[in-house]
């Protein structure tokens, strides 16, 4: 497996402050071995052939909990994988960002493998609450499959986000960091969903291309890290007061966005990240 | 003290008769099968814990506690009546027994297997947790039916302190044990695309927390474990094996034969999925820490 590791990926993912056991093992089953050879790959398609520009990195608190939460486009989930790769990359210490997968992943063999051996475990509240208490970093797309599933028109706006998530950062006092990802639609330009062709290989569907499959094109992509919320409370809120943090979240990212959009021709231009409320 | 054990010429019985003798206590062994050489201390009695002779073990012998190991497992062994009737006949025999006649703990020592393995079930789980893992594996239904029922003592004999201890796997220079049973031979099969989270403990480790649990009269449901899981690949290959991985459908007609353990078909997932359980309430409880962790114990495993 060496001949896929770069060695300098290797001496990020080994900086990542987790409790890796002798043979590079941490408590999950997260494994340095397979780190080391997945984020190879999505550092060459960070660097190489999505040419990832990363803002406002220094908003992810670099020890501690914290919960990542941004939108989601493309059909197949560019986006998480970018932003796991950004924390590696830009991140000091490096950081493993732990996204919550979709059931079905851990279905497929070789997915569930890979998937579980780089942190990546399916989208349970009790995997969410115990990483989080475990003061790990999450990544959240709140707008689910739902996200995934926007086809190319709507690729840059936002359907309705679940609200798990900020009851569960006030219930472990996590501060979410939100995001902008800028890119992921036309990455991936989805013009129709295929759930008959979903059922075939165990997904909820697999999105088509005007050029058939879902292959991710060399789209230059951006990523903005907002101001770190914090909410007072402790999850068993209303859901009035709920939907209000969730609306102001999603307001947030929603500027984020647009500021990303803005700028996407203009990339050396300085600019200040909004305030969140 | 007056300790019965029920299965105590196991492996795993004998260790924590040996174990609580150490400490100072009478251990009276119950076993329909021998131990000959056993240690000063230590009295066998051959009796069927379903049986008539067990119960006047109870009666004349009047132990202070209990510690029942006398389960069958399940990942190797298929479902059979009589084993069934062990499992959950031989329980309630064993915590009628010990309401009837004055004991005052009794532990019963359980497996995490309990919780099931699957592709929904979650990393580390609680004692608060149903057995989610029945519907697809029914050979386990007759040791989540012991558990549950031995838990049921704790409203059912208020009087009686009860520990229900779901314990991970074992593994140790004893080669006791369902996961040691999996991996006895050099080859041992993988699902193919798969390699789940084990957790296991070393067999002086297991010993040494059901003394301790004994000795904090431990009341109530835990789950017990030592050091940290560990993919099933690395336990393969830290104990010397050779992995063998197999596509599923390939797998499950192999098995059995060509030196692959046989398992049953419900089996299957427990070889897809991990089974992971959070212990600390036990670790705080009864102030357990391992004595080895998990590479010392698969060392151990491999060089005996």
């Amino acid at each position: 497996m060496n001949l896929l590791i770069d060695e300098d990926i290797m001496e990020r993912v080994l900086r990542i402050e987790l409790p890796f056991n002798r043979y590079g093992m941490d408590p999950y089953g997260v494994s340095q071995e397979h780190l080391g050879v997945v984020f190879s790959l999505l550092g060459f398609l960070y660097k190489h052939y999505f040419d990832v520009k990363c803002y406002g990195v220094e908003n992810v608190p670099a020890r501690g909990r914290a919960m990542l939460v941004g939108n989601h486009s493309g059909g197949v989930a560019v986006d998480g994988a970018m932003v796991l790769t950004s924390m590696l990359m830009e991140s000091e210490p490096p950081r493993l960002a732990q996204g919550m997968a979709d059931k079905f992943l851990n279905r497929l063999p070789g997915v569930s493998q890979w998937a579980n051996r780089v942190g990546q475990f399916t989208g349970l509240p009790e995997h969410a609450a115990r990483l989080l208490e475990d003061d790990r970093l999450l990544m959240v797309f709140p707008e689910g499959a739902r996200g995934t599933a926007k086809l190319y028109p709507e690729r840059n706006s936002l359907v309705r986000f679940g609200t798990g998530f900020v009851r569960l950062a006030l219930a472990t006092k996590s501060p979410i960091v939100p995001f902008a990802f800028i890119g992921g639609g036309e990455a991936i330009p989805t013009i129709h969903n295929s759930k008959w062709l979903g059922k075939l290989v165990g997904a909820p569907y697999v999105p088509l291309t005007p050029y058939l499959l879902p292959l991710p094109r060399p789209v230059a992509c951006q990523i903005y890290y907002g101001k770190p919320m914090v909410f007072e409370g402790d999850g068993n809120e209303d859901d009035d007061v709920i939907n209000d943090y969730v609306a102001q979240i999603q307001d947030y990212i929603a500027e984020l966005i647009e500021l990303g959009l803005s700028r996407r021709n203009s990339l050396d231009a300085p600019f200040q990240l909004p305030e969140a409320r | 003290m007056k300790v019965l054990i029920t299965g105590v010429s196991g492996k795993l019985g004998r260790l924590v008769a040996k174990t609580l003798v150490e400490k100072g206590h009478r251990v009276i062994g119950i076993d329909q099968r021998p131990w000959p050489d056993a240690p000063k201390g230590v009295r066998v009695i051959a009796a069927d814990i379903r049986k008539r002779p067990a119960e006047d073990v109870f009666r004349t012998q009047r132990p202070d506690s209990v510690i029942h190991m006398a389960t069958v497992t399940h990942l190797t062994t298929r479902m059979s009546e009589e084993r069934q009737r062990i499992n959950l006949g031989g329980t309630r025999s064993v915590f009628e027994h010990c309401h009837n006649y004055g004991v005052e703990h009794v532990i019963f020592v359980g497996r995490h297997t309990y919780y099931g393995a699957g592709p929904d079930s979650a990393l580390y789980h609680t004692e608060d947790e149903p057995p989610t893992g029945i519907m697809t594996y029914p050979e386990l239904s007759d040791l989540v039916a012991a558990d549950l029922y031995a838990g049921s003592a704790l409203w059912r004999y208020p009087e009686l302190k009860t520990a229900v201890l779901r314990m991970v796997y074992t593994l140790g220079p004893l080669k006791h044990g369902t996961f040691a049973g999996f991996m006895r031979g050099p080859r041992v099969p993988t699902v193919l695309g798969y390699d789940p989270l084990f957790q296991f403990m070393h067999e002086y480790d297991v010993a040494q927390a059901i003394a301790l649990a004994h000795e904090a009269r431990l009341n109530g449901v835990y789950n017990v474990a030592g050091p940290q899981p560990v993919p099933l690949s690395l336990a393969i290959d830290v104990t010397g094996r050779k992995r063998v991985p197999l596509p599923e459908p390939l797998l499950s007609t192999m098995l059995g034969r060509f030196g692959l353990p046989d398992l049953p078909k419900g089996a299957i997932s427990h070889v897809k999925y991990p089974i992971v359980v959070d212990a600390r309430p036990f670790c705080e409880a009864t102030g357990f820490v391992p004595t080895y962790d998990e590479i010392q114990t698969m060392e151990a495993f491999r060089w005996s």
